[in-house]
């Protein structure tokens, strides 16, 4: 790097101002130059098919107005945009009250020397390909799968979800659950304990002190866990495809057949996949805004 | 100083009417044994202190009241009720926290209601209740601010707010000055003192500051190691200390151990010490016997200290003059004693050149000012 001196010697006739700029772009280039590569281009790109109808490999791209993005409020379009949209809902709604009682257990009742071990034990599934996750779940739900022996070994009837909309909530729930688990953890894991001790010095029982005390404070961890795993729910493409069956469509599934599956629609494609980046990009500066600890007022 | 005493004896006079009392309480954490047989009894209305060291069992005790923390062994009964097994939410006990524990998420006005409203009273009675609280430590332009938006001295202004608002039958307070800077301290002691003349509550505080428990206290318990040393009026503990401890403790002393070698006619104790005699006052009414392990507590500023030997046949020793500290209104001067003991003594500054260091010098006593207590 070059050497720049911020406090320039007086008798230097030039002012040293440009120089000092090398510095943070010789730090910035290489990553930003990757951005721009990598993704600023290909949204370009796809930005300009989007404008393009009909386009298929091989067409002149000639854009020509926003017929794609109309495509999109066919009613067969938002059945899927709305199904992708409820996934994620549920998805979140699942991973929430599941991943709040471990978190909470985690942080305020777990003893503080296995603290760190469960934490990782915890997020060991993230350490798996998705894929491998998927398949495993397959093995588990599929008609003479591990569940339905061991249902069927206590006598209970077998049951038929893999390839319907429950086998994808529970891939979805169990691949986004440590996110939701770990952001949780890290927020409880803040909560002044004395406040707790305060509320029940002023007459709250343990469940009152829950809800007025511990869910208020933990209200950001909260935000910031549904948020994140709201995100990747709605981008989530293997779940939906491996477990989903034809009966689950999804955005992710529907962009990916516009341009590798057989409708190939490259400029419908593109659109599908300029209106993701745009509720993503919603999603990621709602919790920037509410999820960094921030009063939210 | 005087009025203080008249209300301790008082509250010693009320015994019948106790509101807090402890029995033989034990607390053993993890092996360890916080509070060792402590027995308190505190009357209704008193400004009671427990006083002590850092880890000399005092907060335990102050959370075995307010019930964060369940007996090992022994009775706390607060109005006479046994709290065996009663959870903190269900005690007639509010705490003052060190760390003031307020709601972050709730502005103040919620912050001192949130009591009443788990009781649920009413809308117009919490209201008034709210304002009159606010209004007694003067914080009523607050209402509307979070408590991030407060300086210590106000949030600890709520703190008391939120507690007193639900009308306690005891006022508990854990080191509530403790994070004060001196001036605000003073401001916030003052106050405090106000509170309890006007609401004529019973207040329990936990402090280590032993200038805060003597002026403000009716009674204080001194602590150490999980025992109660001591309990009595400010001006007992400091002028009738009964053990060193407490000598030590409270104020500065100068402490010398030894035996019992006889009494004399005026009933003073004779101890001896690496070769010392001292003669002392038994300190409070101590009536030790001849070979019992004894401390004689002398106060630096009861210390006089001469270059010629004083018309004196006891408590005159000579010494060398170690270190002399010139504070302005004070001198302070440290001897060390030919049995090798080291003096501390603070004199008035009287003026005049001082002595250099090394000087054989004098120092001695009156008997009345050397307080005898068992050392066992």
């Amino acid at each position: 790097m070059t050497p720049a001196n911020p406090i320039a010697p007086a008798a230097e006739a030039t002012p040293p101002k440009p120089r000092r700029w090398v510095g943070p772009w010789a730090l910035l280039g290489p990553s930003g130059l990757w951005l721009l590569l990598l993704l600023v281009l290909p949204v370009l790109v796809i930005f300009e098919l989007s404008l393009v109808p009909g386009i298929r490999p091989g067409d002149l791209v000639n854009p020509s107005g926003i017929d794609n993005y109309l495509l999109v409020f066919q009613p067969v379009y938002l059945q899927v945009i709305g199904r992708t949209l409820s996934y994620a809902i549920g998805t979140t709604i699942i991973c929430l009250l599941l991943g709040f009682p471990v978190a909470y257990w985690l942080a305020l009742m777990s003893p503080k020397r296995w603290q760190n071990l469960l934490l990782v034990a915890f997020t060991l599934p993230l350490w798996t390909s998705s894929l491998l996750r998927s398949y495993a779940w397959i093995t588990i739900l599929r008609p003479t799968g591990v569940l339905n022996s061991l249902l069927g070994a206590i006598g209970l009837p077998g049951l038929d979800i893999l390839n319907q909309t429950p086998a994808v909530l529970l891939g979805m729930a169990y691949s986004f659950l440590p996110y939701m688990v770990l952001i949780l953890y890290s927020s409880l894991e803040k909560l002044d304990r004395r406040l707790l001790e305060a509320a029940a010095d002023l007459g709250a029982t343990p469940i009152e002190a829950f809800w007025k005390v511990t869910v208020p404070q933990s209200l950001q961890g909260i935000a910031a866990g549904s948020l994140l795993v709201a995100i990747t729910s709605l981008g989530d493409f293997v779940n939906p495809e491996l477990l989903g069956g034809a009966s689950s469509m999804t955005a992710s599934r529907l962009i990916y057949n516009q341009f590798l599956g057989a409708t190939q629609n490259w400029g419908f494609g593109s659109a599908l996949s300029m209106l993701m980046i745009l509720a993503v990009s919603l999603g990621i500066a709602l919790l920037i805004r509410y999820g960094d600890g921030r009063p939210a007022a | 100083m005087s009025q203080t005493a008249v209300r301790a004896s008082q509250a010693i006079e009320t015994d019948t009417q106790l509101d807090v009392e402890l029995r033989k309480v034990f607390k053993v954490y993890n092996g360890e044994t916080a509070v060792r047989g402590v027995d308190l009894h505190i009357g209704r209305g008193e400004f009671f202190s427990i006083l002590g060291p850092s880890g000399c069992g005092k907060t335990t005790t102050l959370r075995l009241v307010a019930g964060f923390e369940q007996p090992s062994a022994g009775e706390v009964l607060v109005r006479g009720q046994s709290m065996l097994n009663v959870p903190p939410y269900q005690r007639p006990v509010n705490t003052v926290f060190q760390s003031y524990a307020l709601f972050g998420h709730m502005s103040i006005w919620d912050n001192v209601a949130f009591g009443l409203r788990i009781k649920r009273c009413g809308k117009a009675e919490t209201e008034e209740r709210v304002n009159e609280a606010l209004a007694l430590v003067k914080m009523e332009k607050f209402a509307r601010r979070y408590p991030n938006q407060l300086s210590g001295g106000q949030q600890q202004r709520v703190a008391l707010a939120r507690a007193l608002v639900n009308r306690p039958a005891v006022l508990l307070l854990d080191e509530p000055l403790g994070a004060l800077d001196l001036k605000l301290r003073k401001e916030m002691q003052m106050e405090l003192s106000t509170l309890h003349r006007e609401l004529g509550l019973t207040f329990v505080m936990v402090t280590h500051d032993q200038e805060e428990a003597l002026s403000l206290s009716d009674r204080i318990s001194v602590m150490n190691e999980g025992r109660v040393e001591q309990i009595g009026s400010p001006s007992e503990i400091y002028e009738s200390p009964r053990t060193p401890f407490v000598a030590d403790f409270i104020g500065d002393t100068n402490l010398f151990r030894g035996r019992v070698s006889e009494f004399d006619r005026t009933g003073s104790a004779i101890v001896t010490d690496n070769g010392l005699k001292l003669v002392a006052t038994p300190s409070g009414d101590w009536a030790g016997s001849v070979g019992e392990a004894a401390a004689v507590s002398v106060r630096p500023e009861k210390v006089q200290v001469s270059l010629y030997p004083p018309d004196l046949s006891v408590n005159c020793f000579e010494g060398r003059l170690q270190n002399v500290m010139y504070l302005g209104t004070h001198v302070h001067y440290v001897v060390e004693l030919r049995s090798g003991d080291r003096l501390t003594v603070m004199q008035v500054n009287v003026g005049g050149e001082l002595p250099a260091l090394n000087t054989p010098i004098y120092a001695y006593w009156s008997t009345a000012d050397a307080l005898a207590m068992s050392a066992a």
